[in-house]
C-alpha cells in the first residue's frame, strides 16, 4: 500500500518486538512517558473543570442544564442549549463555506493552475493562517458585518427569503457573520492540508485515467478525489476543531445574545464566547460553576465530533481501498 | 554563547538585589480604574522608590477572589462585596478611591436626545422599539424623530459598567427589578452584546438607530454623544466629572461604603455614577506591606485625587474624603494603629 499522507508521523515502520539494548529501552520509556503526559494533562483538565463546575450541579439535573434556554446570572438559572446551538450552527456554516472553497483552491493549485503560481499562493495561505484571531474579529466588525447588513443579507432575503434561515431583521451581527469569519479562519488549514494530500496522489492514477480517455475533470473526479478523500476529511476535521474552539473573532461579530433562532441573520452566542465574556467578572460560585460546565460541554462536543469524524474517515478509507482493489 | 550565559547569570544575580531594597505590594482586580491606578503607582513609586506596586487588572470578580484567597495584598472592585462574599472575607475594608459614570450613547440623525427614567427602562425592556415613539417625543420637544427601529446594544462581557447600568434601571423601574435585576452579567430582554466599551461603541457607531451604554471616560475620549438623563429630582443632567462627583455628595455614606450612588439625590447629581473601591485587610499581617499600604491610601485620597480628572475619573467629594480619612486611621497592622507619615 502506498503512503496515504506524508504530513503526519504516521509512516509506519514496524517496531521491533523487543528492544535490543538499554539505550533503546530508555528511549522507548521516555517516549511513552511523554506520550502519556498528554493523557494525564487532558485528565487533569477534566478533573479541574469538574471541580470548579460542581457548585452549579447542586439541585440541578444535567438534562435540564443541557436543554434549558435560560441564561440568567442574576437568578442563577443556567441552561446550555443556546450556546451549544450557536457553536454547532456557526461551525456548520464555516465548514459548508470553507470546504468547497479550500478543496477547489487546492485542486486548482495542484492539478490545473500554472506551476509558477503555486509558491506565492501557498505562501498567501500560510499568511492567512498566521493572522491573529482578534484581527479577523476587527475586520469582521468593521468590514464584514456592514457588508452583510447592507449587501449580502438583503440579497439573500430577496432571492431565497422563502427559507426560514434567511428571514428576520438584518442586523449584520449573527450566526451568519460568525460562520463566515470562521470559514475564513479555517480555510487556510483545510486548503494547505488538502494541497499536501493531493501531492501524494500517485501520478500513475491520474495518467491511467487520462490514458483511458477521461477529461481532466473526469480524472480529478474519478481518480484523484476518491484517493484523497480520507485526507480531505482529516483536513476538515482539523478545521472543525479550530471552528469549535474559536473565541475572540466570533464573539466580536455574533451579537452575543443567548437565544435560539432559525434565522442565520439573528444574533446568537457560542460556548467559548460566553466563557470568555463572563468568566472574569463572574462572582458567584454557581455562575462560575455554570461557565465551567459549559467548558465540559464543549469538551464533550469536541470529543464526540472527533470520534464521529474518525469513524467516518476509517469507513471512507476502507471504501477507497475497496475501490482501488 | 558564553557571553549569553554570563549575561543570564548577571541578570539572575541582579534580581534579588533589586528585590531586597524595595517592597513589592501585589494587587489585582477591576479593569475600569486601571489607567488611574497605574498612574498612581508610578507617581507614588517616584516619591517612594522603595515601594513598588504590581497590579493585575483581571476584573473585579477575579480581584475579589484573589483577595479572599489571600494571593494578593489588596484587591480592587467596581461593586462592593455582597454579604455572602464578606462572609468569606470578614476583615475586608472598602476604600472608595474615585468615581466613574456610565453614559448612554446613540447613533441617530439627531442630537440633543434626553432620556426620561421611563423611556430608558422601556427601551432596554424592549417595550419601546421605534425612535418616533410618543414617549420619546414627549420628553424631547423640538426633535423630529424618524420612523426607525431602535437597536439596543449592551455589554456582552461581565463588567462593573453593566452592574452600574442595571443597578440604575432596577431603581427606576419596578418591572426591570422584577424581570431582570442587577449584576455584572444579566439576562437581557433584548439587544446585541458588544465586548468591552470598544465593542459596544463599534456596534453603536455602525448600526443606524442604535443605543448603548459605555463608561464616561471612554465616551469623553472618543467624543461620543451622551444623552442627559433624568435624575431623582426630575432634572436632565448631562454626564460630566462634576455631575458625577455631585452624585456621591448626595448620598448618606454607611461606615463600610457599601452603597450604590446611582439615582442619588441632588439637583445636579448625574444618576448613573458609582464608586470604585480598593479592598484591604482591616488588620494587615505583614508589617512593612501593611504600613506602606496605609500610607499609600492616605496619599491616594489626597494628593492622588489630582490625577483623577485628567484621566476622566471623578474625584471624591470633600465630605467623602473626610469619611475615608477616619476609615484609614482605623486600619491596623499586626493589631496596632499606623502612624501616617506626612505627605
Amino acid at each position: 500500500m502506498p503512503p496515504t499522507s506524508d504530513t503526519g508521523a504516521a509512516r509506519a515502520t514496524p517496531a521491533p518486538a523487543r528492544f535490543a539494548n538499554l539505550g533503546d529501552r530508555a528511549w522507548g520509556w521516555g517516549i511513552s512517558i511523554l506520550g502519556g503526559t498528554i493523557l494525564v494533562v487532558a485528565g487533569l483538565v477534566l478533573l479541574e473543570l469538574g471541580r470548579v463546575a460542581r457548585p452549579a450541579w447542586e439541585g440541578m439535573n444535567v438534562l435540564r442544564f443541557l436543554t434549558s434556554t435560560d441564561w440568567d446570572p442574576v437568578q442563577e438559572k443556567f441552561g446550555a442549549l443556546p450556546f451549544v446551538y450557536g457553536t454547532l450552527v456557526t461551525s456548520a456554516v464555516a465548514i459548508l463555506v470553507a470546504l468547497p472553497v479550500s478543496v477547489g483552491l487546492a485542486l486548482f493549485l495542484s492539478e490545473m493552475g500554472p506551476r509558477r503560481l503555486r509558491p506565492p499562493v501557498a505562501y498567501a495561505i500560510e499568511v492567512l493562517a498566521a493572522i491573529p484571531s482578534v484581527i479577523y474579529g476587527l475586520w469582521g466588525l468593521f468590514v464584514l458585518v456592514p457588508w452583510l447588513r447592507g449587501t449580502l443579507e438583503p440579497f439573500l432575503q430577496g432571492t431565497l427569503g422563502f427559507l426560514p434561515i434567511f428571514r428576520g431583521p438584518m442586523i449584520g451581527h449573527g450566526y451568519l457573520a460568525g460562520g463566515l469569519i470562521l470559514a475564513l479562519m479555517i480555510l487556510p488549514t483545510i486548503a494547505s492540508v488538502t494541497i499536501e494530500v493531493l501531492k501524494t496522489v500517485p501520478a500513475a492514477l491520474r495518467e491511467g485515467a487520462l490514458a483511458l480517455g477521461a477529461t481532466r475533470w473526469e480524472a480529478i473526479r474519478m481518480a484523484v478525489l476518491p484517493y484523497a478523500r480520507p485526507g480531505i476529511l482529516g483536513a476538515t476535521l482539523l478545521g472543525l476543531g479550530r471552528a469549535l474552539g474559536e473565541t475572540m473573532a466570533v464573539t466580536m461579530v455574533i451579537g452575543n445574545s443567548p437565544a435560539i433562532s432559525a434565522s442565520l441573520f439573528a444574533p446568537g452566542y457560542t460556548l467559548p464566547a460566553v466563557i470568555a465574556n463572563e468568566f472574569a467578572e463572574a462572582t458567584g460560585d454557581v455562575h462560575i460553576g455554570a461557565l465551567a460546565s459549559l467548558g465540559l460541554v464543549l469538551f464533550g462536543i469536541t470529543l464526540l465530533l472527533n470520534a464521529a469524524a474518525r469513524i467516518l474517515i476509517s469507513a471512507v478509507s476502507r471504501g477507497t481501498r475497496g475501490a482501488r482493489a | 554563547m558564553k557571553k549569553l550565559a554570563l549575561a543570564a547569570l548577571l541578570a539572575l544575580a541582579g534580581t534579588p538585589a533589586l528585590a531586597a531594597d524595595s517592597l513589592l505590594i501585589n494587587g489585582a482586580g477591576a479593569t475600569f480604574p486601571f489607567p488611574l491606578y497605574s498612574k498612581w503607582f508610578s507617581e507614588y513609586n517616584k516619591a517612594h522608590p522603595d515601594i513598588r506596586f504590581n497590579y493585575q487588572s483581571i476584573g473585579s470578580g477575579g480581584g475579589i477572589q484573589q483577595f479572599t484567597a489571600g494571593t494578593v495584598d489588596f484587591g480592587a472592585s467596581d461593586a462592593p462585596l455582597s454579604d455572602a462574599q464578606i462572609a468569606k472575607a470578614p476583615d475586608v475594608v472598602h476604600i472608595p478611591t474615585v468615581l466613574g459614570a456610565v453614559v448612554v450613547t446613540y447613533n441617530a440623525p439627531f442630537t440633543g436626545l434626553r432620556l426620561t427614567r421611563a423611556v430608558l427602562a422601556d427601551i432596554y425592556l424592549g417595550k419601546i422599539t421605534k425612535w418616533n415613539d410618543p414617549a420619546i417625543a414627549r420628553a424631547n420637544p423640538g426633535i423630529k424623530f424618524p420612523d426607525a427601529a431602535i437597536t439596543v446594544v449592551r455589554r456582552s462581557d461581565g463588567s462593573g459598567t453593566t452592574y452600574v447600568f442595571t443597578d440604575y434601571l432596577s431603581k427606576i423601574s419596578a418591572e426591570w427589578k422584577a424581570k431582570v435585576g442587577n449584576g455584572t452579567s444579566v439576562s437581557w430582554p433584548v439587544g446585541l452584546g458588544g465586548k468591552g466599551n470598544e465593542g459596544v461603541t463599534g456596534l453603536v457607531k455602525q448600526t443606524p438607530g442604535a443605543i448603548g451604554y459605555v463608561e464616561l471616560a471612554y465616551a469623553t475620549q472618543n467624543k461620543l454623544p451622551a444623552a442627559p438623563l433624568e435624575n431623582q429630582e426630575g432634572n436632565f443632567v448631562a454626564p460630566s466629572l462634576a455631575s458625577t462627583s455631585a452624585a456621591a455628595a448626595g448620598v448618606t455614606l454607611p461606615a463600610d461604603y457599601r452603597v450604590s450612588v446611582t439615582d442619588a439625590k441632588g439637583k445636579d447629581a448625574y444618576p448613573m455614577a458609582s464608586f470604585t473601591y480598593l479592598l484591604v485587610h482591616r488588620d494587615a499581617k505583614d508589617k512593612a506591606k501593611g504600613e506602606a499600604m496605609v500610607n499609600f491610601l492616605w496619599w491616594a485620597v489626597h494628593s492622588g485625587q489630582a490625577f483623577a480628572a485628567p484621566l476622566d475619573y471623578a474625584p471624591l467629594p470633600k465630605a467623602v474624603v473626610e469619611n475615608v480619612e477616619k476609615t484609614i486611621h482605623g486600619l491596623l497592622v499586626q493589631g496596632k494603629p499606623v502612624q501616617i507619615a506626612a505627605h
